[in-house]
């Protein structure tokens, strides 16, 4: 349908954007990948020369690496299956009739208006603290022993809160989904006699699946960067040190900028296998 | 803390923080602890009497840390005067990026500051940057359960003693436990201080070649003490416990004894804590060996070098520093609130003498010998650190190992063997050996 | 919505939404509650959730403290302008996505998603030394610029699946009627493509709002956001959860206020079945 016109249009339209992208894609990739060759340590004195590979020897075989590596993916996989699942139904409880729509829908968007180190804190200070956290009052309360949640469920933990932070985007986005979903089609489908969990599967799990797809994508760019909620909760001990985290320790703990860009150039590589792995399975929504 | 609040309150009303960088101003990035609020809330008057602007960065320790360690190794020139600590001093120092303080005016008697701190914020006999305030670390423990438990609590304990009074005043049915340490990663929590123990126990980071020594005997003595000592006696969740979460343990009753930094005396001595009146105090404990487990710190204000406003930074860090400010905010808010550890002459005073913490705390840093921090030798300077540019990243890594093991997820072994791998590693990278 | 709803279920519902909501809400307003607690109230033991002494102080010193409207208007500023400077770039981008696809669109929103990948960090010094060259380092206008590259491929993907939802059936019938590629785009599309570009904002303006790294270690005195003023209250030494609390609550208040009003718009989306 796209006339000549139209496309030439298209591509000075695109043109600001892919531009503005591309140079801001190039000069820091640029930069890292140069730094990751160059033994360039700031405290000592800043650049001191040519590295060859060794940055990128001594990040992948120092011990911390491929924990690092199994537990950035452990914390995207968990926080995705956790906001997508809570998403849909969320979103469809959401877009019920009932008092009060607009109040709830802002309570349960709230969480996302947080600042990553605020809602760490809040967690760690205010709720799981083994000894003053609201949880271990429950539990002794109940006369149960109260759970040490950041050192024996790092994981669960940083899930948990990433989860309460991403939830909202994923509820906000279905929702929006939802309310374009045609009525007279879901009515005819129950008239039709269709049963609720048929009628969920087969008309409104399909109808979200670009919406999804989105959620999945964008969600996973900034879970895979995930640092504030570890950096105050379990500082990067009990196995929850992230590949990002991992990066930020080289760059800004250890001031090896050299080790942390090779690190980086690591990180995108991973991001890149996560990205082809999720279009093999998801990309084909996008297209519709 | 309310009552510490509200005298705050008095003092700032009067102050509003100028948001324009006007002709004569600086711009002062520092650590968000108490004191630095407080001088903060003075600035009006440093205004008035010098004419001179002060913009304030205020930051978390570590955003802080890394903030002024970005600007000052590019050379971004944001600040005009850094807070810093004895870790950084002497490394900053060395590499030219501080203006050296040798020509402090004479009303300032730079010679009237402690020597352990001055050494401490000096490289190559140059002083590189002011003490704003000093700790050592001590013992605070509860004297009523102390007495409780028919135990004394000699002024000098050792750390068999400790243990001891620690298992028997440990009440798991009260919610009382005998001893909070820290055990939380990072090199600023836990790590300072089981490397500040580690020194009682005979161990040390690096051997005189710059070897690490986490295999050593003396390495594992100490992590295998600390790690069963706190499974008796410790509060749930001690792997993620720092200054901040023993400081509210210790403030709620919950905490027999607790070994921290000197400063935390006045906030347990304070308004908030409902256990105020029965505190005692104590050395760092020792092993016999000639050398306690406290440490020693500073936080400084220095000068980076190629700040434009080098003549106006050094008036606001006399003001600070010296000694008029010490006798306004005693006498607008009492000696208990001064910043404590800097001067000598702070100590000789008899109005401060009467302040219960001030005589262990003066204690506490002569003990201190940054210099000479172990029982062997080693090349390195500074006593719960190394002051080597390599030491926050590899303490960082070590302590996150040593969290680990205190959380069971691996043996303190395994956690040592984990710890010299990565510091020998990382020595090697750096062209050590 | 033809569909008739009993009282009952309408009910279950309101009951079923209203916990689920409150939970998810909780550790806000738990934080908002603390916020006008005394320091040794909000550390208490059993909590207190209502009976407690209500204070402004920690408002009152906190303002003292850190000059609120100051880190206020950076934020706005730096957050607005930068969506402002993103939309203004993403629309066309992604309008011509929507609707003149070729076969290397997909690729090219990969290619714009796959410019987030590097972690921040990663690129903090080469970062730096730039600003320092551009004089960049503490003003907002940097910040804009820094903000609006981070958010763009957002802002493209999230314009980009809701243009897609715009029946192409619409653009032909306009054709057919002879509008011109102007009229289209101002008549056609721009009040279908509303709702979509306002909830588009709202996201990006929280991102923006949200984002801590580089709107901390790129700014000093000048142009620090609320995310510089809530670096100067969390984990100082000592406890302050009160002050912490109240300082988050200053900081999340405007956009709480903001969502709040615009969650109609947010959510209305985009609902076209009448035309399908």
């Amino acid at each position: 349908m796209a006339t000549k016109a139209s496309r030439t249009a298209a591509r000075i339209m695109m043109a600001p954007a892919v531009i503005l992208l591309l140079g801001w894609m190039l000069v820091p990739l640029v930069m890292t990948l140069w730094f990751s060759f160059r033994n360039y340590l700031p405290l000592r004195g800043g650049d001191l020369g040519f590295a060859g590979f060794d940055n990128y020897v001594r990040f992948v075989t120092s011990s911390s690496f491929w924990p690092a590596v199994s537990a950035t993916l452990f914390i995207v996989v968990g926080v995705l299956i956790i906001t997508v699942t809570l998403g849909v139904l969320l979103a469809l409880l959401l877009d019920q009739p009932m008092w009060g729509q607009g109040i709830v829908r802002i309570l349960v968007i709230a969480p996302f208006f947080v600042m990553p180190t605020v809602s760490g804190l809040v967690w760690k200070n205010m709720f799981l603290d083994s000894v003053n956290g609201l949880f271990a009052q429950v539990f002794k309360f109940f006369g149960a022993a109260p759970i040490e949640f950041l050192s024996q469920m790092p994981f669960f933990t940083i899930i948990l809160i990433v989860s309460w932070q991403w939830l909202p985007f994923a509820t906000l986005i279905l929702l929006t989904a939802i309310q374009s979903l045609d009525s007279e089609q879901l009515e005819a489908a129950e008239m039709d006699g269709a049963p609720p969990l048929k009628r969920f599967w087969f008309i409104i799990v399909p109808h979200l699946s670009r919406a999804i797809t989105v959620v999945i994508l964008i969600q996973t760019i900034f879970l895979l960067s995930v640092f504030a909620e570890i950096y105050v909760t379990t500082a990067g001990a009990f196995g929850s040190k992230t590949l990002t985290y991992l990066i930020f320790q080289r760059v800004l703990e250890s001031q090896n900028v050299g080790l942390g860009s090779a690190g980086g150039v690591y990180a995108i590589i991973l991001a890149n296998i996560v990205a082809i792995f999720l279009m093999r399975i998801v990309g084909k929504n996008l297209d519709a | 803390m309310t009552l510490h609040f509200r005298a705050l309150l008095g003092a700032t009303a009067l102050c509003s923080v100028a948001t324009f960088v006007a002709a004569d101003s600086i711009t002062i990035a520092t650590v968000n602890n108490g004191d630095m609020i407080r001088m903060q809330g003075y600035t009006d008057q440093f205004t008035a009497e010098t004419g001179i602007d002060v913009n304030w960065v205020t930051l978390e320790e570590n955003v802080l840390r890394q903030r002024v360690t970005t600007d000052i190794t590019t050379k971004g020139g944001q600040f005009d005067i850094m807070t810093i600590g004895m870790y950084e001093t002497p490394i900053w120092g060395k590499n030219g990026w501080l203006v050296p303080l040798n020509d402090l005016s004479a009303d300032y008697d730079v010679g009237d500051l402690l020597p352990a701190m001055a050494g401490g914020l000096s490289y190559d006999g140059t002083l590189y940057a002011a003490p704003f305030y000093g700790e050592s670390s001590m013992v605070m423990y509860r004297t009523d359960l102390m007495e409780k438990a028919g135990l004394t609590m000699p002024e000098a304990p050792t750390w068999t003693f400790i243990r001891e009074a620690a298992a028997k005043m440990t009440d798991r049915a009260n919610d009382i436990n005998g001893i909070c340490l820290r055990g939380k990663a990072g090199w600023g929590e836990g790590g300072a201080f089981i490397t500040a123990m580690s020194n009682s126990f005979g161990a040390r980071w690096f051997d005189e070649n710059w070897k690490p020594q986490f295999d050593t005997q003396q390495w594992a003595d100490t992590v295998n003490f600390f790690k069963g000592m706190m499974d008796e006696s410790g509060p749930t969740g001690y792997a993620t416990n720092g200054f901040n979460e023993n400081l509210s343990l210790f403030q709620q009753g919950k905490c027999g004894m607790w070994i921290d930094a000197t400063v935390a005396a006045s906030f347990v001595t304070g308004a908030d804590s409902t256990v105020a009146d029965s505190v005692g105090f104590a050395l760092a404990p020792d092993n016999g060996l000639g050398k306690r487990s406290n440490w020693l710190w500073a936080w400084a204000l220095a000068i980076p070098a190629g700040t434009q406003k080098e003549a106006e930074a050094k008036q606001f860090i006399e003001w600070a520093t010296g000694k008029g400010y010490i006798d306004m905010v005693a006498a607008k808010e009492g000696w208990a609130n001064v910043p404590p550890g800097a001067r000598t002459s702070l100590y000789a005073n008899p109005d401060y003498q009467a302040v219960p913490f001030s005589k262990m705390t003066l204690d506490s840093i002569l003990s201190a010998d940054p210099l000479h921090p172990t029982v062997d030798p080693v090349p390195y300077v500074g006593i719960q650190f190394a002051a080597i540019p390599e030491f926050a990243g590899i303490a960082t890594d070590v302590s996150q190992e040593f969290s680990n093991a205190y959380a069971g997820q691996q043996t303190v072994e395994e956690a040592l063997a984990k710890a010299q791998a990565i510091a020998t590693d990382a020595m090697q990278a750096a062209g050590y050996n | 919505m033809a569909r008739s709803v009993t009282p009952r279920r309408k009910a279950m519902f309101t009951i079923f939404a209203w916990a689920i909501g409150l939970i998810i809400f909780f550790p806000i307003l738990w934080t908002i509650l603390t916020s006008f607690k005394t320091e040794a109230d909000a550390i208490a033991y059993p909590p207190k959730f209502l009976f407690f002494n209500w204070t402004l102080e920690n408002y009152v010193v906190v303002q003292e403290r850190s000059n609120y409207m100051h880190y206020l208007w950076n934020s706005v500023v730096i957050a607005g302008g930068s969506t402002i400077l993103g939309i203004i770039v993403a629309v066309p981008a992604a309008w011509s996505m929507a609707f003149v696809p070729s076969a290397r669109t997909k690729d090219i929103l990969m290619w714009m998603l796959s410019t987030k990948m590097l972690p921040a960090v990663g690129v903090l010094y080469p970062m730096y030394l730039i600003f320092i060259k551009l004089g960049w380092l503490d003003t907002k206008i940097g910040l804009v610029v820094v903000l609006m590259l981070i958010n763009l491929p957002i802002i493209i993907w999230m314009l980009y699946t809701y243009f897609k939802e715009i029946p192409g059936e619409i653009l032909e019938a306009a054709r057919m009627d002879g509008a011109s590629l102007k009229e289209e785009i101002l008549y056609v599309l721009t009040p279908m493509a509303i709702p979509g570009i306002a909830s588009t904002i709202l996201l990006n303006v929280i991102l923006a709002w949200n984002e801590s790294f580089w709107t901390l270690n790129l700014t000093a005195a000048n142009a620090g956001p609320l995310t510089a003023f809530i670096a100067s209250y969390s984990s100082p030494e000592g406890l302050f959860y009160a002050k912490l609390s109240a300082a988050s609550t200053m900081a999340i208040a405007p956009i709480l206020i903001m969502g709040w009003f615009s969650q109609k718009q947010l959510v209305r989306g985009l609902t076209f079945g009448a035309v399908k």
